[in-house]
């Protein structure tokens, strides 16, 4: 009986969560109007949720890309085709790595940031200042930073990708003798403009939904030094099983 | 009348902290709200901006009702008004030139030469003008209460709410905050809402006091007529004594039955 209510319970208060999200993004969408009239401010957080996630994203990239040239070199030899090393890293890195790697690590990175900054203004009352300045916080500071990051998540996915592909290069052309005009002809013939299409799109759907509850979390914190690191946590744990969960129904949607 | 407090009744959860409040504010007068901790003075002041709306009662800001403004109307009063937030509130990104700048920058059209000359009147005027390209994580407590004053003036505002303006701050700084309200209100004809306990300090500036307790306003008058009261209330206040009217201690049970553990025996009695 008591399971049984708490379920409820979890299931009313899921339920209630994912509204009060809904809610907010429909309050942010009417506001990313006025929000563009002000092109200054996106792009300073696109600088802040782009530039700044810079180094870690190409050194992830980096890695990620020769461990998919290792992975590859060592799956396609079995097989004697270890020439199309460079569609499968494309592949890979197009449609799957790439965005999912990436928003995971925006989540990490610039999502943490976003919601810490607006939990901590929220808790130094300086959302409610804005307030009583007329001036209203959803347009002024929840609006350019949700663009900036709905923006800076299809760049840093092709980065992501251009230096994973530079990654994957270099251990299956330099370290494993991959012949290098096959790895590039072979991706150059095999990758469709579907494919591209399919990564860009799961970049800009995992950058919404990523830079959503990062701005939602910080803009819903409890005033509190817990309350904001309560908040930041929420961020990384929902926006990668989200990523995740956006993920499949889009692979799904793309077959 | 600027601001207009009509029988407000104003709970949170359970516990109530307005029963039937009246509180009013006059055109070109400096009105203190005094209040032992805890009696609901901030809250007051949130209702009075549209922050947060009462249970029942009204609360009038130049003639209109702020709980049921629509945020474009109650953005529209607010820009008649400026607020001194306990801590400063100043945007931590920042510096101050640019702080003070900012509702002039999101509200006007002004030049930058204007904007420039205007920031550093107002910040001349608190004395931090020198200051001006100072981030808000290198001021002091009463230099951040300074910048956040001018802030709240750039636009000169018709009314100026002052949230525990003098909490924290040293003798030289607090005597600098009482002459700038003191002359804001001269000067400019600036009404003026200082919410505080500091007694003296709000002698010397006050038109109006009003001493809340327990959810009503338990006296008001003008700070001369609070001193004379021989109200028990206003007394042990004004005096600062902890037995009277106004309980020190938060309810809680036996101070000796709580030491010897009597009342958690009891409760595991009830338990078994």
């Amino acid at each position: 009986m008591s399971s049984a209510a708490s379920r409820d319970g979890l299931l009313t208060g899921a339920l209630r969560r994912v509204g009060a999200v809904a809610v907010f993004f429909v309050a942010v969408l009417a506001q990313c109007v006025p929000a563009l009239a002000r092109p200054r401010l996106i792009v300073h957080q696109v600088y802040n949720a782009g530039a700044r996630s810079l180094i870690i994203i190409m050194l992830c990239g980096l890695f990620v890309g020769m461990v998919l040239g290792l992975q590859g070199f060592d799956l396609l030899q079995r097989f004697g085709s270890e020439d199309a090393l460079g569609v499968a890293a494309a592949l890979g890195l197009l449609k799957e790595l790439g965005p999912v790697v990436t928003a995971l690590l925006f989540a990490g990175r610039a999502g943490t940031a976003l919601t810490s900054e607006i939990g901590l203004m929220r808790a130094t009352d300086q959302l409610t200042a804005m307030q009583m300045m007329a001036v209203d916080p959803m347009q002024r500071i929840v609006a350019p930073r949700f663009i900036g990051g709905v923006i800076a998540m299809p760049l840093l996915v092709a980065i992501f990708n251009l230096v994973g592909l530079f990654g994957a290069q270099l251990v299956g052309v330099q370290m494993m003798d991959v012949d290098a005009g096959a790895f590039w002809s072979q991706m150059q013939g095999a990758v469709q403009l579907n494919d591209v299409q399919e990564g860009f799109i799961k970049s800009v759907v995992f950058g919404t939904a990523c830079s959503l509850i990062a701005v939602h979390e910080g803009y819903h914190t409890e005033p509190t030094a817990a309350g904001v690191g309560l908040a930041t946590t929420r961020t990384v744990v929902t926006s990668s099983v989200l990523t995740l969960l956006l993920d499949y129904i889009l692979t799904a949607a793309f077959l | 009348m600027v601001v207009d407090v009509k029988g407000v009744h104003y709970a949170v959860g359970r516990r109530e902290i307005f029963a039937g409040l009246d509180v009013v504010a006059r055109r070109g007068r400096v009105t203190a709200i005094m209040g032992p901790s805890g009696t609901g003075k901030t809250t007051l002041l949130r209702l009075i901006t549209g922050q947060t709306a009462p249970t029942s009662g009204e609360v009038l800001l130049w003639g209109q009702r702020v709980a049921t403004l629509r945020q474009r109307d109650l953005y529209a009063l607010r820009r008649r008004t400026g607020m001194l937030f306990q801590n400063g509130a100043l945007l931590t990104d920042l510096d101050v030139f640019e702080n003070v700048a900012f509702p002039v920058r999101e509200h006007t059209d002004l030049t930058e030469p204007l904007i420039r000359e205007l920031v550093l009147t107002k910040l001349h005027a608190v004395g931090l003008r020198g200051a001006a390209r100072m981030m808000p994580s290198e001021l002091s407590g009463g230099m951040a209460r300074r910048v956040a004053l001018a802030r709240a003036v750039v636009l000169d505002p018709e009314l100026l709410i002052y949230d525990e303006p003098f909490v924290g701050l040293d003798p030289i700084s607090m005597g600098v905050i009482v002459r700038l309200i003191r002359q804001m209100n001269r000067v400019l004809g600036i009404t003026s809402i200082v919410v505080s306990h500091d007694v003296h300090e709000l002698a010397a500036i006050a038109d109006d006091s009003y001493l809340l307790s327990q959810g009503r306003c338990v006296a008001s008058g003008s700070p001369e007529e609070l001193h004379r009261s021989e109200s028990e209330v206003v007394r042990q206040f004004l005096d600062g004594v902890a037995d009277g009217p106004v309980p020190f201690h938060f309810p809680a049970p036996d101070y000796r039955d709580q030491l010897l553990g009597v009342d958690r025996r009891a409760q595991r009695g009830r338990a078994a």
